[in-house]
């Protein structure tokens, strides 16, 4: 199997994967990064979102023999200590039910916030429809998305 | 189903203590039933077991308290719940309390069951209870210290002071705590002395959910570790001809290709598997691999011959078969009251109106999995699955183990909603490691878990009211369902008792599509169907929609029948809160209401939805809802399930549907099966009616009348009557945003 080397949360990962394999069995499965996490695998429901250089993407889509020379940040690697403003925002707002799609939420969340930094309701609900709530907390996800706003603004 | 056991909190002997050998006091005490005579308490954590005792308090010699909750989690909120209420009546500060999943050992372990709203209302008193008395041993070993009589001492947050101003930390009286007997008939606070009950305490999994750390099944590894992919049959009532696996063994990862089923249908034709048996006996072929993605390119690689082994149903199908049975004679009569054929024939007018709905997948956001390790001796099984003491019995069953040698633990779950109390995945993954002799994590695609059953039961509503001098004399309910019908009391929940003739029938139609539990079942669509049948009638009869209600209610005040669950006082304080708190008929033009009322799962709830009109579609804008479970233990996870439920029960009526056709489902994944997304959310508020009755369950109730309070509103801003889920495909729009 070829090897592909990888800038994973800052660090370069040196890992053997099959030229398809999607960076999100990448993360779960060779590197233990398991926030990051498999709901469709097409790329419908936003709980594998990941930043590529910055921007979120669904990992179940991309393929790991087109990510070196990218910089990959997952859930794990968003804050050192789970203090970024959204990460914080989410706590405050007590947002999670069952908890799975949120690592998801947060990523969208997070690089939306990097482009918009004071967004309105109706941008907060538009860049976070990507992300499937099974639980449906998108009454908290939105109000978290705003108060996370507030502590970037 | 048997979620609703009564089960009476025996105190007699129920709590144990001992002190560990690392230090701290150890209780155990058992949640629902007294404790054998004689049973030991563990003396170092490692070795906590669930035989005798389901939940386990440890309290440091420093006073820091941990709380081993064995509760299945689902995000429900129990797991922060339901220490909540220990940690009320031992009177410790809630931020010096870690609670800690219990790590369960089948034999071990006795009714941890997440499902039907339950938990918290059967754990009330036996949560306090253990608390108080752990408490109360505490406070008499410093009475020993001090030699003062217990009673003259107080303890709060965690210090035990004595007249004198003198304090003593719990974690200084640990150790003589352990020696003392157990007290006996502890009194336990008054609500009003409630400070951790009634406070709004975060999710006690916030830190790990956020950060993404290991806390799901999916999440799960262990050493040496294959993965399994199964391909099933495509369409129910097919089975296994032959398949060739060259293709698939040639991708690189995949180690073996095998199959599954005998020992499911060895199992199966004992006869004697329970509710949570939906197996099927088809042989399924299995992906082995050494890593999920191969697992996955292994199964597609796969090819399969199938053979027809019974009816391959489409949906045209269900509704010829549904219709039949609410126009035929051979219904069950659940419920009948009076003389329903005399109303009928002596009514001024009678109206009937049918419903419809179709099946639905669970569609939890965390696919099916579970971990299995069968090794010579023992079993070891780890996974997300509502019913676990169930799990472990049909594994030894199927596999012909003793249960004590069977290990299982569970995680947190990525959503239940009825799909977890089924555990074909862990039974499908215990056989598959039985077989290669390896421990081995079954993963389910979305497609997989879409696509292989257990669905809400497609059912059809047909009401029929008798109406005479501007009332309500008569009402008849048939039910048509695939799979099975509504169980239990629901036939005695409203408008039960308060229509003087009154009857309810099922009928059901069998079908090879397996169906189960689906989050408030039978409720979830009977809701809808029977509250926008009532909206129907208030505006035949002229009366406000809400005034009808409250009427009605009036007849089952006094009631004496002891079947009628619900209390007409506390759903008419709901529904009173409800129409206060959104202004009911006062809205500014341009905004319709529509209102609708259910009592489930022990819980009163009244929602009213308000949408506006925007090129001819209806846009949900908000939904105001009232909710009577008692006392509130946690508000901020109260209204976050009320919340969900509300937002998925609108989520559901609005958008989803399954079909069928020759037996394949005709979804597979979420670009064609339509769940509500943030965007076509409405606001939702709720309130909570403010009583000291005994606190009921919210994972459900919240859910059913929400689709009923959507349609009235769509009627009173268009006119327009909706009888059939999905609401969206009575417009000519794909898309309803709001």
């Amino acid at each position: 199997m070829p090897n592909y080397i990888l800038n994973v949360n800052g660090e370069q990962v040196r890992i053997s994967a099959d030229s398809d394999t999607p960076l999100l069995w990448v993360l779960r499965d060779e590197l233990d990064l398991v926030g990051t996490k498999f709901g469709c695998g097409i790329a419908q429901c936003g709980a594998c979102t990941v930043h590529i250089n910055g921007v979120a993407a669904r990992s179940c889509q991309m393929q790991v023999s087109f990510l070196e020379d990218t910089k990959i940040v997952t859930i794990e690697g968003l804050s050192v200590d789970g203090k970024h403003p959204v990460q914080e925002a989410w706590k405050e707002i007590d947002v999670p039910q069952c908890g799975y799609c949120q690592t998801g939420q947060i990523m969208t969340a997070a690089a939306f916030l990097e482009e918009n930094k004071r967004p309105s309701e109706i941008e907060i609900r538009n860049a976070m429809q990507g992300n499937i709530c099974r639980c449906a907390s998108y009454n908290r996800i939105e109000k978290a998305v705003k108060v996370a706003s507030e502590k970037i603004g | 189903m048997e979620l609703h056991k009564k089960d009476n909190f025996s105190r007699r002997n129920f709590l144990k203590t001992s002190v560990l050998a690392s230090g701290g006091l150890l209780i155990g005490f058992n949640l629902l039933i007294a404790c054998k005579p004689g049973v030991q308490m563990p003396v170092d954590i490692d070795s906590l077991n669930f035989n005798d005792f389901n939940a386990f308090i440890k309290i440091s010699n420093e006073g820091y308290v941990t709380i081993f909750s064995p509760n299945p989690e689902i995000g429900q909120g129990v797991k922060t719940s339901m220490p909540m209420l220990i940690a009320e009546e031992l009177d410790v500060d809630w931020k010096n309390v870690t609670v800690a999943q219990g790590v369960l050992d089948t034999n071990n372990y006795t009714r941890q069951l997440a499902g039907g709203s339950q938990s918290i209302r059967f754990g009330w008193e036996a949560l306090r209870q253990t608390g108080a008395t752990a408490k109360q041993m505490l406070v008499n070993a410093a009475a020993l210290k001090w030699n003062v009589a217990a009673s003259t001492l107080k303890a709060s947050k965690g210090i035990i002071t004595n007249q004198n101003g003198e304090t003593l930390g719990y974690g200084e009286v640990v150790k003589e705590a352990a020696i003392l007997a157990v007290p006996e008939n502890v009194v336990l606070k008054d609500p009003k002395d409630f400070t951790i009950i009634g406070q709004e305490i975060i999710n006690v999994d916030i830190d790990k959910i956020i950060t993404g750390k290991r806390l799901f099944g999916i999440d799960y590894k262990a050493d040496g570790m294959l993965v399994a992919t199964v391909l099933r049959p495509p369409s129910f009532g097919q089975k296994l001809k032959s398949f060739d696996a060259t293709e698939a063994k040639k991708v690189k990862g995949v180690i073996d290709v095998i199959t599954i089923g005998d020992k499911a249908r060895k199992y199966l034709d004992t006869g004697k598997n329970n509710w949570t048996v939906k197996l099927s006996k088809t042989d399924k072929v299995v992906v082995i691999a050494e890593n999920t993605w191969a697992a996955m390119k292994g199964k597609k690689a796969l090819s399969a011959v199938w053979e027809e082994d019974g009816q391959l149903e489409s949906t045209e199908d269900h509704e010829k078969a549904l219709t039949a049975i609410l126009d035929g004679k051979n219904l069950n009569i659940n419920r009948e009251d009076g003389a329903v054929e005399n109303a009928f024939a002596t009514a001024d007018k009678v109206i009937e109106k049918t419903y419809h709905s179709p099946f639905l997948p669970h569609n939890c956001m965390e696919p099916m999995n579970f971990y299995a390790n069968v090794t010579a001796d023992k079993i070891h099984l780890v996974g997300p699955v509502q019913t676990p003491e169930y799990a472990a019995k049909v594994v030894a069953a199927l596999l012909d183990f003793d249960l004590d040698k069977i290990h299982l633990e569970m995680t947190r779950m990525g959503g239940g909603f009825g799909r977890r109390l089924y555990g074909d995945f862990v039974y499908e993954a215990a056989e598959i490691s039985n077989l290669i002799k390896k421990p081995v994590k079954l993963v389910s695609t979305r497609e997989d878990d879409m696509t292989t059953g257990i669905y809400k039961p497609a059912v059809k509503y047909r009401i029929k009211a008798a109406l005479k001098d501007g009332k309500v004399t008569g009402y008849h309910l048939i039910e048509a369902a695939i799979g099975s019908n509504m169980y239990g009391a629901i036939s005695n929940f409203f408008p039960a008792g308060c229509i003087p003739n009154y009857k309810v029938e099922t009928g059901n139609y069998n079908s090879n599509i397996t169906t189960g539990a689906w989050r408030a079942p039978y409720t979830n669509f009977l809701a809808f169907a029977e509250q926008s049948f009532f909206d129907e009638l208030a505006i035949e009869l002229n009366i406000d929609a809400i005034q009808l209600r409250l009427d009605l209610l009036q007849n089952v005040k006094n009631t004496t029948d002891e079947r009628i669950e619900y209390s007409g006082q506390r759903m008419e304080d709901t529904i009173k809160l409800v129409r206060e708190k959104a202004n009911w008929g006062t809205t500014k033009e341009g905004v319709y209401q529509g209102f609708s009322a259910y009592y489930s799962h022990n819980t009163h709830v009244a929602e009213i939805a308000e949408i506006e009109i925007k090129d001819g579609l209806p846009i949900i804008k908000k939904v105001t809802v009232a909710v009577d479970c008692g006392i509130v233990v946690n508000p901020t996870g109260a209204r976050n399930q009320v919340e969900g439920g509300v937002l998925d029960g609108i989520g559901h009526a609005m958008y989803s549907d399954f079909s069928f056709k020759d037996g394949k489902p005709q979804d597979q994944n979420f670009d064609t099966y339509r769940l509500i997304r943030i965007n076509e959310t409405p606001k939702v508020d709720v309130y909570f009616v403010e009583n000291n009755n005994a606190p009921t369950g919210l994972g459900e109730p919240g859910l059913p009348p929400a689709g009923g309070a959507v349609a009235n509103a769509i009627n009173a801003a268009l006119g327009k009557r909706i009888y059939r889920q999905p609401f969206v495909k009575e417009f000519n729009e794909s898309s309803m945003l709001s």
